[in-house]
């Protein structure tokens, strides 16, 4: 596991549900395929509508038309990231497209399971009311030990909720690495 | 300090007295359902971590029911399905409902009940956020990702934060234009989409238990749209009447002590309820349906796990019977045993069938169809601005397909009464 997350922030508003993360007509692609998942990349985050796209301007491409990859590393939502679908292709979309990270106000609870037990990126939790001064491109820094995520556009730093009961998990990788360490298989 | 149905049953898998919610347990799990969109990710993933010749940990309990891209002509969705096939021969699946045979069903939350899959006090997980529709049987059943089932799928085991319940009772007698469609709606509207997040949501109430077993599953089916994990209906007579007739497999009904612990309670007086809708584009954009009857719209969708069932047309074709459609409006039964009852099943003397072919509807093959919008050829899609009224479980932007258009979300009498007048229309207007 890193300990230290850096690159640009993309952020999002409230409720961002599984249907614009990853629209269900590109679920058909294979997630194993090497070639056939960049698709994925592509189209992560594509349903999320224009206005709400890139906070707070709007209209801020997540991945530019023709690439697979973000230029952003960390998306920055409010409540209830996640709602929706069980489909773990949403957390493996932002991944694809090169997400390291996540921090919400808070998640539902299949994506938050889904991204730590999948091992995608750690789904961190911060009540910090600086979190909604954060702007799409701005330069963050999250440090993992610490749990404190650093705003250098704005040099603020705040805090970030402990991992609780995922927190072995997280530290494993995901849920296989943590059952053969814990000896269930 | 007595305990919830939901405890009962997680303690009972986890061999346990008794558990309390927050605590992370492992449980052991009676049934593992995937489809054709999440199927192909988990046996990659199983395969991946468990071994190439790895065997499933139990086929008996593995059931797998293709049902989200059916009837398309995308390479990808149909490779996916030759996927499972292969999976399901090499593993030797018992439970297999293949597109294209007689086997094929349909909408995997109503498949699992027709076929005898629920069974009260049961642990069940599925690769689809609706898989809380089976707590309508009294047993736990919660949506889970690709790399959880591929985790039961090696193990037979999964671990579970217990979830702490809320109890939602209704008493007295629903008005017979209310539906468990316009319950849902009510309580997501008053608790938000996510008030019952990390949460069990547990319906009772004389009220909730003379609904039958379909309008049970409605009302469990969206409890992931209030954020929650799972939904529970204690078994009764009706439960035990419908599984009998499904699986002879044996099974433990539980109850909620009356000093069980809850998050929260709340009581509804049933009489006072009233037809709802969700505006787009949220599942809590509530609103009563008498209050939208200025909203025109271009479609009525009626169909899926939420709206497709045999009930759910029933509703609609008390409607529609002897009268014509204003828009374009699609009937899509959830699964096969739901299309051969409008086939067969008869109102005022005429099938169910041709009372909606002859009100101008279009009917479709049972799958979820365009529910969730799926490949650009899927039946019932919305491709532009299309405001639809629908009987499905989400209007999140893009959800039918079009990012422009927007969905009501609304009981099958609603759906029908609108498809009638070309707006938003309380089903009273036509049933007075």
């Amino acid at each position: 596991m890193e300990q230290i997350i850096a690159g640009k922030a993309y952020v999002l508003g409230d409720d961002i549900d599984t249907d614009q993360i990853i629209p269900a007509e590109h679920l058909v692609y294979s997630l194993s395929d090497p070639e056939e998942k960049k698709n994925y990349g592509k189209f992560a985050l594509s349903g999320v509508p224009k206005n709400d796209a890139g906070l707070p301007e709007g209209n801020q491409l997540f991945v530019r038309e023709g690439k697979f990859e973000s230029e952003y590393t960390v998306i920055i939502g409010g409540k209830n990231f996640g709602c929706g679908s069980s489909r773990e292709h949403a957390p493996a979309c932002l991944k694809i497209a090169g997400i390291q990270a996540v921090v919400a106000q808070s998640y539902a609870r299949i994506f938050y399971r889904n991204s730590v037990d999948g091992g995608f990126f750690i789904p961190f939790e911060s009540s910090d009311k600086l979190l909604k001064n954060i702007n799409t491109g701005d330069d963050l820094t999250i440090n993992v030990s610490t749990g404190t995520l650093t705003n250098n556009s704005s040099t603020k730093t705040l805090k970030l909720q402990p991992l609780g009961e995922v927190a072995e998990i997280v530290k494993a990788g995901n849920i296989f690495e943590y059952a053969r360490k814990a000896g269930m298989i | 300090m007595g305990l919830t149905i939901t405890e009962k049953i997680l303690a009972a898998h986890a061999g346990k007295d008794k558990v309390i919610p927050g605590e992370t347990i492992w449980v052991d799990v009676d049934v593992l359902m995937t489809h054709d969109v999440c199927g192909p990710g988990t046996i990659s993933i199983f395969k991946e971590q468990f071994g190439e010749k790895a065997k499933v940990f139990d086929p008996e309990k593995v059931v797998i029911i293709p049902d989200h891209y059916i009837f398309t002509s995308d390479k990808h969705a149909n490779r996916n399905i030759d996927i499972l096939r292969e999976f399901v021969s090499e593993q030797n699946l018992p439970y297999y409902y293949d597109v294209g045979t007689e086997n094929y069903k349909g909408v995997c939350h109503l498949a699992l009940a027709q076929e005898g899959h629920n069974r009260p006090g049961e642990v069940l997980f599925g690769t689809d956020s609706h898989t809380c529709t089976s707590g309508a049987f009294g047993m736990f059943s919660t949506g889970i990702g690709n790399t959880d089932a591929a985790f039961i799928l090696g193990t037979g085991k999964l671990w579970v934060k217990v979830p702490e319940s809320m109890q939602f009772k209704f008493t007295g007698q629903f008005p017979d234009y209310i539906m468990a469609k316009d319950i849902i709606l009510q309580v997501i509207g008053d608790i938000g989409v996510d008030g019952a997040t990390y949460r069990t949501m547990e319906w009772t109430g004389d009220a909730i238990m003379n609904f039958s077993m379909e309008e049970r599953m409605t009302l469990c089916n969206m409890a992931i749209e209030g954020g929650g994990k799972n939904a529970v209906i204690e078994a009764d007579e009706v439960t035990l009447e419908y599984v009998k007739k499904r699986t002879n497999k044996p099974y433990n009904v539980y109850h909620s002590d009356q000093d069980a612990n809850y998050f929260f309670k709340k009581t509804y007086d049933a009489s006072t309820m009233e037809p709802v809708v969700a505006k787009p584009h949220s599942p809590d954009n509530k609103a009563l349906v008498r209050e939208c009857s200025d909203v025109k719209i271009d479609r009525s969708y009626i169909g899926s796990c939420t709206g497709g069932k045999y009930t759910d047309f029933l509703a609609a074709a008390n409607l529609l019977d002897g009268k014509k459609v204003a828009v374009n409006t699609f009937i899509v039964p959830a699964t096969t045993e739901v299309f051969k009852d409008l086939e067969s099943k008869t109102l005022n003397g005429k099938t169910l069938l041709s009372i909606f072919k002859d009100a101008g509807c279009e009917i479709g093959d049972a799958s979820c169809a365009a529910c969730l919008g799926g490949p650009k050829d899927t039946f019932g899609r919305t491709h532009g601005t299309e405001v639809v009224v629908s009987t499905t479980n989400r209007n999140f932007p893009g959800r039918m397909g079009s990012k422009q258009s927007e969905v009501y979300l609304a009981s099958p009498y609603t759906a029908a009464a609108s498809a009638l007048t070309g707006r938003i229309t309380d089903p009273r207007e036509i049933l007075n």
